[in-house]
């Protein structure tokens, strides 16, 4: 990562900007490592330390000062986190609440999107507008009601109020992201489509779904991310220990060691940031592109 | 060619799930909750009418004001922060880096997706003092400054809370930005620049006017995110010391769960759901923008 410092200044492509001060390139550059320099070091130092920490026995921490390194590296935090600390039985939990509601929220949002910016009908900008509101309100509004009907109905003690209330939550944004996308698709798709003979349903999942199928992936990583990440609705509902998610694991960690047991938290906390870390790399060209493109442009 | 773009079945099947999920789940809930603020009480020890009552307790519980003002300091100092580090951020990769910048965006973008929840256990032990100073606080001292126990003053706990929510956020709007900053043509600039505006004059003169679009849509974005604080406090600080950093959110959190008053509960909520579509309304009338036109 740190290699765009050293590395020599790439020839600028014709076309580029030009370079406004060209006489003072030395200095020019040297202002440019340094800008970047103190980016990275403000960003990656943190993630490391927590790294290098996770390997630290309990000793080490009392005694040792924060920046020294740890003696030696083994992974016995690691293992005491992820059995002891049940950080694996919180990830399944997670998994468990998140894949489904992303499910639905996809399928849900895309075809209400379709059917509410391509399909002509009256009413539907008004409709757009209510699922509008849903993105600004906050969800302590809604918990307090569905604490008492998932409570009565018996649903609490199981995942489903989490995957309901996520899927709920994630529709608004997700249909009116979809809405947006499917405003920028050419009419004469669909128009052709039904000259053949299609049914809007058909068309829709034949060519609707395909042709927004990049702007699909987006909003399923930002929902993804959203949904994984929550703490409010899953501390909210998850009463029962069995059903932690990742987040609300982690609230509880210290809780289940004591306040001292700090090899096994930064452990717990490393996991996650490296699965993190894992994820984003396989996929971080399509979030900032996705993002960049269905946030601005739309 | 209308009948079938009209075709009602169809858009029955289409819409008709996700508006029941949305109405039943959302829209019948806020309603519900709506209902709540005129009741006390809860769930297990039933409810009693209280009229006003609520509302009456709300505006003069201090608790209430100072969670109020929190949230206030909070969604300003963050918004402000996100979005100035986000510019700067921008600026940089779109004048300074160029082409080349893709892996600092890459690099810096990658705390917005980490769990909110590891981030906060992250900064308590950077800016911890027992049992060892935090890594923070070594190079607070590196730089001759004097500090205390971050987390046993409000004030202290605030700043903490401040830096480690724009550190998480500030590659996301870093990014939002540069795509703005990317919709300006390059003649305009190019054209700018042979009528002698460089630097700090062809910023302040073409590049902040021709990103309006963008900032707005990062003001709206910030905004709403911050007056909704949640996960980082609730992780950093759980509020405290005392109340000292509990805004809205969690306040009615507390009330309704940890109390068991679900009407007023309700009635915070209710006054957080009014400051969040005020603000946002504000916003928009501020830039007079349409709501429905992305």
């Amino acid at each position: 990562m740190t290699d765009t410092m050293t590395a020599p200044p790439r020839e600028l492509p014709p076309g580029t900007r030009p370079v406004t001060v060209r006489k003072s390139g030395h200095a020019r550059r040297l202002t440019r490592n340094l800008l970047v320099a103190l980016l990275v070091a403000v960003e990656v130092t943190p993630l490391l330390w927590l790294l290098l920490s996770s390997f630290k026995t309990q000793s080490e921490f009392v005694n040792d000062p924060a920046w020294s390194l740890p003696g030696k590296w083994d992974f016995h935090n690691y293992a005491d986190a992820w059995t002891t600390g049940h950080v694996a039985l919180y990830v399944r939990n997670s998994l468990l609440a998140t894949v489904p509601s992303l499910a639905l929220i996809i399928v849900l949002g895309t075809a209400a999107g379709f059917a509410l910016e391509v399909m002509v009908w009256r009413g539907r900008h008004q409709v757009l507008l209510v699922f509008l509101l849903g993105i600004m309100v906050p969800s302590q509004m809604i918990l307090l009601p569905l604490f008492r009907v998932y409570f009565q109905s018996g649903l609490s003690g199981t995942m489903w109020p989490l995957i309901i209330t996520y899927t709920a939550v994630g529709l608004p944004l997700t249909v009116f992201m979809m809405a947006t996308y499917f405003r920028a698709v050419p009419r004469e798709m669909f128009e052709a489509a039904t000259l053949d003979g299609a049914g809007m349903l058909t068309a829709f999942w034949r060519i609707g779904f395909p042709v927004v199928r990049n702007a699909v992936f987006t909003v399923a990583l930002v929902q993804f991310f959203f949904i994984w990440n929550d703490l409010l609705v899953s501390l909210t509902f998850t009463t029962n220990d069995d059903l932690r998610t990742v987040q609300v694991g982690l609230l509880n960690f210290t809780g289940q060691y004591g306040e001292t047991a700090f090899g096994p938290l930064f452990a717990a906390i490393s996991i996650n940031v490296v699965g993190a870390l894992v994820l984003y790399l396989l996929i971080n060209q399509r979030i900032i592109k996705g993002l960049t493109a269905g946030a601005v442009k739309g | 060619m209308r009948s079938v773009l009209g075709d009602r079945r169809a858009i029955a099947v289409l819409l008709g799930p996700a508006l029941l999920v949305y109405t039943l789940v959302m829209l019948v809930p806020m309603g519900w909750s709506l209902g709540y603020t005129f009741f006390k009480g809860n769930v297990i020890e039933g409810f009693t009418f209280g009229g006003l009552g609520n509302f009456e307790k709300l505006w003069h519980d201090p608790q209430a004001h100072s969670a109020l003002w929190f949230t206030f300091k909070y969604a300003l100092a963050v918004s402000a922060g996100q979005i100035l580090c986000g510019y700067l951020l921008a600026l940089l990769y779109v004048f300074v880096l160029r082409r080349s910048s893709a892996v600092v965006r890459t690099l810096v973008f990658f705390p917005v997706i980490l769990p909110t929840v590891a981030v906060a256990l992250m900064f308590q032990k950077l800016f911890a003092v027992a049992p060892q100073n935090g890594l923070a606080n070594v190079a607070i001292e590196g730089l001759g400054l004097h500090h205390g126990d971050w987390f046993a003053s409000a004030g202290g706990s605030f700043v903490v809370l401040v830096v480690m929510d724009v550190w998480r956020s500030m590659g996301f709007y870093g990014v939002l930005i540069f795509a703005g900053l990317l919709d300006i043509p390059d003649e305009t600039l190019e054209s700018a620049r042979l009528d002698g505006a460089t630097g700090w004059r062809l910023i302040r003169h073409i590049v902040l006017p021709l990103s309006a679009p963008v900032l707005l849509s990062s003001v709206v974005f910030s905004i709403n995110g911050t007056l909704k604080v949640f996960d980082s406090v609730l992780a950093l600080t759980n509020g405290g010391p005392g109340s000292g950093t509990t805004p809205l959110t969690l306040y009615m959190f507390r009330t309704a769960f940890s109390y068991g008053d679900y009407g007023y509960g309700s009635t915070i909520a209710s006054l957080l759901t009014v400051v969040c579509l005020g603000v946002t309304l504000v916003v928009f009338r501020f830039s007079r923008r349409d709501l429905t036109k992305g």
